[in-house]
């Protein structure tokens, strides 16, 4: 009755909803990134289930690797402990609560999970064009290359120009220079405080 | 029956969609928010995923065999695309809040707001 597949993805599935019970009850940002990287790969694990390999291995490697990276940056820049703080007010659940309860009610006009008759796929110009044509008109056994790299090339042109902008926009940001946080920030970890407060009781006397 | 092997997908990644929108909401830690603003991201690529997957399909890498039925790999491209996008759009988010972190002393957004605040009553 229950597919070997349906029962991976939904052990998948129920990874994914206890890693982020983890990041939403976590304080310590670095548990919180490390469990967001393996967010990732788990996610990654579903997709080649799905027949997602390219999306895959992307999710992998950027998703779960240089996203983990660069938020590892910036916890060891910034502090690695969140204030006890935060409002979990009711407000805040009823609205998440209200919007999951109307994207639910969406999914029900929306085709069958696995289906083969829905637009998407039925669709003369789209995935049925690729996956009859592609091999004539572009060349590559792997469709996800022919459509990336000649059907929707200019897709792809935007994507580097996007990813040439993010990373002016991080140099002019942070600057070629690279510091180190603590000759700037004297109050950056907790263990640094004690002597300085010794310091003051002296001055003090 | 059917209809809770066919959507239960869906729900499942609505459901974590609104965790990601609910630590974007409730927390007041910036990087936090970039975490639960990923998640956000990660789950909508899910849906897309799963928006192409076909029956007994596998993935959409030509073999001779004329027979085999491939997913969609139009979802699987648009993806491909956000993605980097996605880690692009963090990456510049990270160094604002570095920046913010360099001339504020945190990264919390109310202790922000009330050194604004005392700024303006100076």
């Amino acid at each position: 009755m229950i597919s070997m597949e349906h029962l991976i993805i939904g052990v998948l599935l129920a990874f994914l909803v206890v890693i982020t019970i983890g990041i939403i009850v976590l304080r310590d940002l670095m548990a919180a990134v490390i469990l967001t990287g393996l967010y990732s790969l788990v996610a990654a694990g579903a997709f080649v289930v799905m027949d997602a390999v390219d999306v895959a291995f992307t999710e992998a490697a950027v998703g779960s690797g240089i996203s983990t990276i660069l938020f590892l940056g910036a916890v060891s820049f910034t502090r690695a402990e969140q204030k006890p703080r935060g409002n979990d007010s009711w407000l805040a659940i009823v609205f998440v609560i209200a919007t999951g309860a109307l994207l639910i009610y969406g999914t029900l006009d929306m085709p069958r999970y696995g289906s083969a008759e829905s637009p998407a796929q039925t669709h003369p110009q789209l995935g049925k064009r690729f996956l009859e044509q592609s091999a004539d008109e572009v060349g590559p056994p792997n469709i996800v290359t022919s459509v990336l790299a000649s059907y929707r090339g200019y897709d792809t042109l935007g994507e580097t120009v996007v990813v040439f902008a993010a990373g002016i926009a991080v140099m002019s940001l942070l600057g070629l220079k690279r510091r180190r946080p603590e000759e700037e920030i004297p109050e950056h970890a907790p263990e640094d405080q004690p002597p300085e407060l010794e310091q003051d009781t002296d001055r003090l006397t | 029956m059917a209809t809770v092997l066919g959507f239960y997908n869906y729900w499942v990644v609505i459901v974590l969609m609104m965790a990601g929108l609910y630590i974007l909401i409730s927390r007041y830690n910036l990087i936090k928010k970039m975490i639960g603003l990923s998640i956000f991201q990660t789950s909508i690529f899910y849906l897309y995923i799963s928006i192409g997957k076909v029956e007994n399909g596998t993935a959409p890498i030509l073999n001779d065999d004329p027979a085999t039925i491939y997913s969609n790999p139009l979802p699987h491209v648009l993806i491909l695309t956000a993605i980097v996008v996605g880690v692009a759009t963090t990456a510049v988010a990270l160094a604002l809040s570095v920046r913010i972190y360099e001339n504020y002393g945190t990264i919390e957004e109310d202790e922000i707001r009330a050194l604004n605040a005392g700024e303006h009553e100076l």
